[in-house]
């Protein structure tokens, strides 16, 4: 049988070992009422060339962005990954292994997780970084559950700017922990700070600001943590890390707690996953944090290692007084997100942050130009921008796609004010040509 | 060579070793020189757009990130060089129990990286992705019908993230029915995230006894459940290795009182294609597929834990869920009303759903069967052979794992000790400690090979034998990996979680 490796021989030798005479034998405790009677009811093995030959024909009715331009972001980004990432994420020795409970057999990837919260530290600003969540909108959930442990407070603030699935993923968590939430409106695309403040008492425990937020636009964090901060409020900032290298970081404006979706870090789209949830803090809230922590350490002879620490907060130790239920991270992301930030180095970076805001401003004022097409908000915006359009959104997203091109997200998704809206991302990985390309598509729609 | 990564340095080797290996192995921050970089971008091709007319200043960064300034060899080469330092199933025998570290199969690999599934943007209209809807449409009926159960949500990131996703649903249905219920019970050998889900719920957990035959105390189950009681959580077999076989009696004193059956599908390797949960009254299950379909652990994710629920339970699902067509067409389904919403962003852990649709493919329903059956002969085998030295504190048959007790008299040998001593037979240590303090939890999954388990059993005698004529060797453990015994509790008093270049 596949993947198993006794032969009839060694499986007779094992049973008379054991004392046995049957494999049936060793399932004598589950009650003959309780067997299948016959096999699953599913497809029969398939042989390895077959095997290939299903997984191609699904692969071959999908049409992936290789084959299309994509304009889409709305939390998740066509960027370009270099080969080196693939390259060394996908050494077996990291795929294969296990958590790193047991230091001594794990110093690589222990290592890895410790350069990568240092990494996240630095492109979010704070202090001290986990080694991964599942992906941002959970991460938000989590730096949400956070918030109300540090303050006590139950009442959280929400940015109407906050992507839609983040908004359900809060509500489904939130229910049941008795968290209730308020949204703060928009104005221009950026948070009403005049709104915020009248909506600030002593009973909210934190405020979630996402910048860039769900329509691309960059929040004034300068004007915005000072006044949570008068309210003794905490700021948790939902943040894309590749803005780090051009924008001010969350943490040099005073954010509480940085969560945010890693995916552009090296990690392929994958439709919607596996990702990366980040998550960064002040160092007084280190033991507040949920997810593992890797700490540098010595051995028994001084040299330096690394180990999971602070694992008294987790549930392994803890069980049901443990900060989260969270009991891995999302490993081989966290490891492609840090070799995609050491291969870029500061220069890539800045790069790379560079040219998705040139590209996306390009793209903007030539969209913008456009007849019957207008920006939807004066913010600043860094990759992504929300468009408005008379030309029907639907009929300016199929005109696109029939050239090939994935021109944006309908606004509707979020809400059915935006009905002639859509959301358009430029990463750095398009080009002059394919930007001038979408731009016809929409003059022609 | 390097001995810092390489290890077997004892004293008197170690003074042969020049002084410049003998340093400690440098992080990245520690590598490279200012301005450099591992990637070839090419210019922009548009023209720089004004940041200080589009951005007001006092958002625009002054200084980048101190990120790692490395060319591609060294980059190269770091991570190289880390990945030496660490056990892995490709090179690494992992009796590691409730956590299954079964062979990963390359063709998993392989297919997950075509990129007709890796570049697939989540928000690509439904008629661009019809392969991908169309392989997790199967491999939700797939779940389904392992588990017995009416259907499957893919949602869940994680098994813990699935364990939270099915209380979630409980809750939800108990609120559809106008009761408030905020207990969960569980057996004292519950897995952690048992109690932990249920805080993240806002239920509170409470023990249910174990019997000393490792089965549940059905008495005791009586006494508590009642008409608070939301759910028990059980994993079955347990964490002793043990199919409860009175799982059909458990369920018939929740089910009386309202109450549903969570069953914990960590240990589902022991009965694939033998039984069914549904079959004895599970109403939630969780399947943690980095476990029971061979997607790989990846030192801690990412997994993906689906899970399957009960006819009554379907409406609750989170959002949104794969759906096919009258037509055979695929897409989804976000007209659930009564769904707990969404647990995380877009779908699924996708990528990690691809490998277990390929495992399952590859296997289909003898070789599912064929995995329980070796899985359960190969832990049956080693506690076989292991039971002269090592005390197993519950009786045989076992599923797929079993528990055995190091107890080397005064000799201060337990389980730590002899773990320790495994890495130095380049064996993973099993699970310590849980379910009961002091013991070795020990699976062997189906995929070891007989000559695996035989060195897996020759390693565990001589330490046997070492704990009496030896104990400092043992005591001492490791001895040949990267570094030795590591100070993981100064890690935690004092941390050090981020590099700054003047701490050392």
């Amino acid at each position: 049988m596949r993947y198993t490796q006794l032969t009839d021989a060694q499986v007779k030798q094992m049973l008379a070992t054991i004392g046995v005479t049957s494999i049936d034998e060793l399932f004598k405790t589950i009650p003959p009422q309780l067997r299948l009677e016959g096999p699953l009811r599913l497809h029969p093995a398939l042989s390895e060339p077959a095997l290939l030959e299903d997984v191609r024909s699904l692969a071959a009715r999908n049409n992936d962005c290789g084959k299309l331009v994509c304009f889409l972001g709305g939390g998740a980004y066509d960027h370009f990954i270099p080969t080196v990432v693939d390259a060394l994420a996908g050494q077996t020795e990291f795929v294969t292994a296990y958590t790193p409970y047991q230091a001594e057999a794990s110093q690589g990837v222990l290592q890895a997780f410790y350069e990568f919260q240092t990494m996240v530290c630095e492109v979010t600003g704070m202090q001290v970084a986990n080694a991964s969540l599942y992906e941002g909108a959970s991460a938000v959930a989590e730096a949400v559950m956070m918030a109300t442990t540090i303050t006590g407070r139950k009442r959280i603030l929400l940015s109407e700017g906050l992507h839609p699935d983040t908004v359900r993923v809060l509500r489904t968590y939130g229910l049941e922990r008795g968290i209730e939430y308020a949204g703060v409106p928009l104005a221009d695309g950026g948070l009403d700070v005049g709104e915020l403040r009248a909506r600030l008492d002593k009973t909210v425990g934190g405020v979630v600001i996402p910048s860039p937020n769900f329509f691309g636009c960059v929040e004034r964090l300068d004007r915005i943590i000072p006044v949570l901060h008068e309210a003794k409020v905490l700021a948790i900032v939902v943040a894309d890390p590749l803005a780090a290298g051009m924008f001010k970081t969350p943490g040099a404006f005073g954010a509480d707690i940085v969560v945010g979706e890693g995916q552009g870090l090296g990690i392929p789209l994958g439709y919607g996953g596996p990702y990366l949830g980040i998550m960064a803090t002040r160092e007084e809230h280190l033991r507040k944090m949920p997810g593992r922590v890797v700490g540098m350490t010595t051995d028994r002879e001084g040299r330096r290692s690394f180990c999971l620490a602070l694992q008294t907060r987790e549930q392994h130790i803890k069980r049901e007084k443990a900060t989260s239920n969270v009991c891995t991270n999302q490993g081989l992301m966290a490891m492609r997100a840090a070799i995609y930030l050491a291969a870029l180095g500061r220069e890539g970076l800045k790069t790379v942050a560079t040219q998705c805001f040139d590209k996306a401003h390009y793209a903007a004022e030539a969209i913008a130009a456009l007849k019957g097409y207008s920006l939807c908000f004066s913010a600043p915006f860094f990759k992504e921008f929300t468009v408005q359009t008379d030309r029907g959104v639907d009929h300016v997203l199929s005109e696109c796609r029939r050239r090939g091109i994935l021109g944006g997200i309908p606004m509707r998704r979020l809400d059915e004010r935006y009905e002639d809206c859509f959301l358009v991302a430029v990463t750095e990985k398009r080009t002059r040509a394919e930007i001038n390309s979408l731009v016809a598509a929409f003059e022609a729609a | 060579m390097d001995p810092v990564f390489l290890g077997n340095v004892d004293a008197s080797f170690m003074s042969q070793i020049p002084k410049t290996q003998q340093q400690d192995y440098p992080v990245l921050f520690e590598m490279g020189a200012p301005g450099l970089t591992a990637v070839a971008l090419p210019e922009s091709g548009v023209r720089a757009a004004d940041r200080r007319r589009h951005v007001p200043a006092e958002l625009l960064a002054e200084q980048l990130p101190a990120l790692p300034e490395v060319g591609e060899l060294d980059l190269v080469r770091h991570y190289k060089r880390l990945s030496h330092k660490c056990f892995s199933v490709d090179e690494n025998f992992y009796p590691l129990g409730s956590c299954t570290m079964k062979y990963n199969p390359r063709i998993n690999e392989r297919v997950a990286a075509m990129p007709e599934f890796t570049e697939v943007h989540p928000y690509q209209e439904d008629a661009d992705v019809q392969g991908l809807l169309e392989m997790l449409y199967w491999l939700r009926c797939d779940l389904a019908e392992i588990a017995g159960l009416a259907e499957v949500t893919l949602q869940p990131a994680a098994g813990a993230h699935g364990e939270m996703t099915g209380l979630m649903i409980i809750n939800a249905y108990h609120r559809s029915r106008g009761e408030n219920r905020r207990q969960v019970l569980a057996p004292e050998s519950a897995h952690g995230t048992n109690p932990a889900s249920c805080t993240i719920c806002g239920c509170t957990q409470i023990s249910v006894k174990g019997k000393p035959n490792g089965r549940v105390d059905l008495d005791d189950l009586r006494a508590k459940v009642n008409r608070d009681t939301a759910a028990l959580m059980l994993t079955n077999p347990n964490t002793v290795g043990i199919f409860d076989e009175q799982v059909a009696d458990i369920a018939r004193i929740l089910h009386a009182q309202g109450t549903q059956f969570y069953m914990d599908g960590a240990n589902m390797n022991a009965i694939l294609g033998i039984t069914q949960p549904g079959r004895f009254g599970v109403d939630v299950m969780h399947y943690n597929t980095h476990k029971t379909f061979s997607t790989p652990h990846g030192g801690g994710g990412p997994g993906a834990g689906p899970v399957a629920v009960a006819e009554h339970l379907r409406p609750f699902l989170p959002v949104p869920q794969v759906a096919r067509r009258c037509d055979g067409s695929f897409t989804w389904d976000y007209d659930r009303p009564h769904s707990i919403g969404k647990v995380r962003s877009f779908y699924g852990q996708i990528g990690v759903l691809v490998r277990a649709y390929t495992y399952i493919r590859a296997l289909g329903p003898d070789g599912l069967r064929d995995v329980a059956e070796k899985a359960v002969l190969n832990a049956n085998y080693l506690a076989a052979r292991v039971k002269h030295r090592y005390e197993l504190p519950f009786p045989p048959p076992y599923a797929h794992e079993f528990i055995a007790m190091p107890k080397f008299g005064d000799s201060g040998i337990g389980d730590l000790e002899v773990s320790k001593r495994l890495l130095d037979h380049r064996i993973h240590p099993p699970t310590m400690s849980f379910p009961i303090h002091h013991c070795l939890m020990i699976e062997p999954t189906e995929t070891e090979s007989l000559a695996a388990l035989d060195q897996f059993v020759a390693a565990m005698l001589e330490i046997a034998d070492e704990a009496e004529k030896d104990p400092e060797m043992v005591k001492t453990a490791p001895h040949t990996t990267s570094v030795k015994r590591v100070d993981e509790v100064t890690a935690s008093r004092k941390p050090n979680v981020r590099w700054k270049p003047a701490v050392r």
